[in-house]
């Protein structure tokens, strides 16, 4: 197997020129906001990562659903790795939110619904990930892992509900709304480009990621007909 | 076919309240647990009226889900401890009918508990709540529901994984968000003395919540139980 494939150098070079460019443009050349100054810059990493972290929920989603009717372990390997990465940008984002909420609103937690909603995604595919290393062989945790990724998904739109009658602080969206963005054009150059670099990462992350877990299994299997032999 | 799986699924539900009513070890211990509950909570809010009032809503509900999981936790570890699962497996028809049997069971269990609960929560807290029972009982029975499908799936999941009994609390909460705090919001509304009207949002969120899951649990559970 070697170092990466092509397609994954391609792709982790395209998302580091992307955020490198996204992230100078964000943070070096576009002016500081109007209102907030130099914390809003905080959004070209916190808004993309959240995105992309839906993407692999829904990517984890449609895999588990695969998985239980095709019973091919390489859609689970992808199913589990897009998760471990969709962790990974949830706590981002909530950590981004948090320094970001500190300056701006005063605090650094406010049980504000879309803070909430992404916490509550966070404890769900946490323990996704848990479940899965408590299971006593891999099958099982294949199995158990699609049926709550499932439920885990199906969550989201009742969680969306429920809290958002609950209360709503969050500065609502500002670029897909009804009647057209209302973010400066000088920030949406940086801000696409970081979401694309964004995905692009995740893209890459997934490739290795779904290789690595590839060679843990080949591992395993060498391991239990060494075992029989010997 | 609807009578066949109506069948199985009494039948089960017959097997656990039979063997319940013979060792009593679930029911018996949910009813101490949440008496305790409602013990312990003073001692940590102090005795002023006026606090436990408004937090009373949350105190209830506390002791309905945390009752409730003690509850789910047993219905297939003690499968498991007895080595009953085989035979589960082996029992013809449906997985349906199981998951449709434990869960009732289930209910059963958790809506025993809570009317137990809610007259003494009533009495130690001086709430009159007398009146308003019916409402709370409706809001308490969807809740209920939503909390017992999911929890019926997770308990015959984690019954097969190290540390379940960590695993049951640590997957099932984070799930019935919606569950818990529709059911908290209505009875809080109710408790303040609007009418049912008030809370048509979150009793249409519960009714939906328990509608999506006893669809998707049962197909699921298949998954599940497979071996």
């Amino acid at each position: 197997m070697g170092r990466g494939s092509l397609v994954a150098r391609i792709l982790g070079g395209a998302a580091g020129l992307l955020l490198a460019t996204g992230l100078y443009l964000g943070l070096v050349v576009v002016p500081p906001d109007a209102v907030q100054g130099d914390v809003q810059r905080i959004m070209y990493v916190h808004v993309p990562s959240i995105v992309t972290a839906y993407i692999a929920f829904f990517v984890v989603f449609c895999t588990s659903i695969l998985y239980l009717w095709k019973r091919d372990l390489r859609l689970d390997a992808v199913a589990v790795s897009s998760a471990e990465i969709g962790v990974v940008f949830t706590g981002i984002t909530l950590a981004t939110g948090m320094i970001w909420g500190k300056p701006t609103w005063g605090v650094w937690w406010t049980w504000d619904a879309r803070l909430t909603l992404t916490a509550i995604l966070f404890t769900i595919y946490v323990g996704y990930l848990m479940l899965r290393a408590f299971a006593e062989e891999p099958l099982a945790a294949a199995r158990y892992g699609a049926v709550l990724a499932i439920l885990g998904f199906l969550d989201i739109p009742l969680n969306h509900l429920a809290v958002y009658w609950w209360r709503t602080l969050h500065q609502p969206s500002s670029i897909l709304r009804p009647g057209g963005p209302s973010v400066a054009s000088a920030m949406l150059l940086p801000l696409a480009m970081n979401f694309a670099g964004l995905i692009l990462l995740f893209a890459y992350f997934l490739v290795e990621r779904v290789r690595l877990e590839r060679i843990r299994h080949r591992t395993a299997e060498v391991r239990l007909t060494r075992g029989r032999r010997g | 076919m609807l009578g066949e799986l109506l069948r199985r699924t009494w039948a089960m539900t017959w097997k656990d309240v039979t063997v319940e009513l013979r060792a009593r070890e679930r029911i018996n211990a949910m009813l101490f647990f949440a008496a305790l509950v409602l013990f312990i909570f003073n001692f940590a809010l102090g005795p002023d009226r006026e606090t436990l009032r408004e937090v009373a809503p949350g105190l209830l509900w506390l002791a309905f889900l945390f009752t409730g999981m003690l509850g789910l936790g047993r219905s297939f570890q003690a499968e498991r401890e007895n080595e009953c699962f085989e035979e589960l497996l082996l029992t013809p028809g449906d997985r349906e009918s199981i998951f449709f049997g434990k869960l009732a069971g289930n209910i059963l269990f958790m809506v025993t508990a809570e009317a137990l609960i809610l007259p003494l929560f009533g009495i130690l807290y001086n709430l009159d709540i007398w009146g308003l029972l019916p409402s709370l009982a409706l809001v308490a029975f969807l809740g209920t529901v939503g909390f017992s499908a999911i929890g019926t799936l997770l308990a015959a999941m984690t019954a097969h994984l190290r540390a379940r009994e960590v695993m049951l609390p640590l997957l099932l909460f984070p799930l019935t968000v919606p569950v818990i705090l529709g059911s908290v919001r209505a009875t809080e509304a109710i408790l303040a003395g609007g009418g049912l009207t008030e809370v048509s949002h979150w009793l249409k969120l519960l009714g939906g919540f328990d509608v999506i899951f006893l669809v998707v649990c049962p197909l699921a559970f298949e998954f599940v139980l497979e071996e």
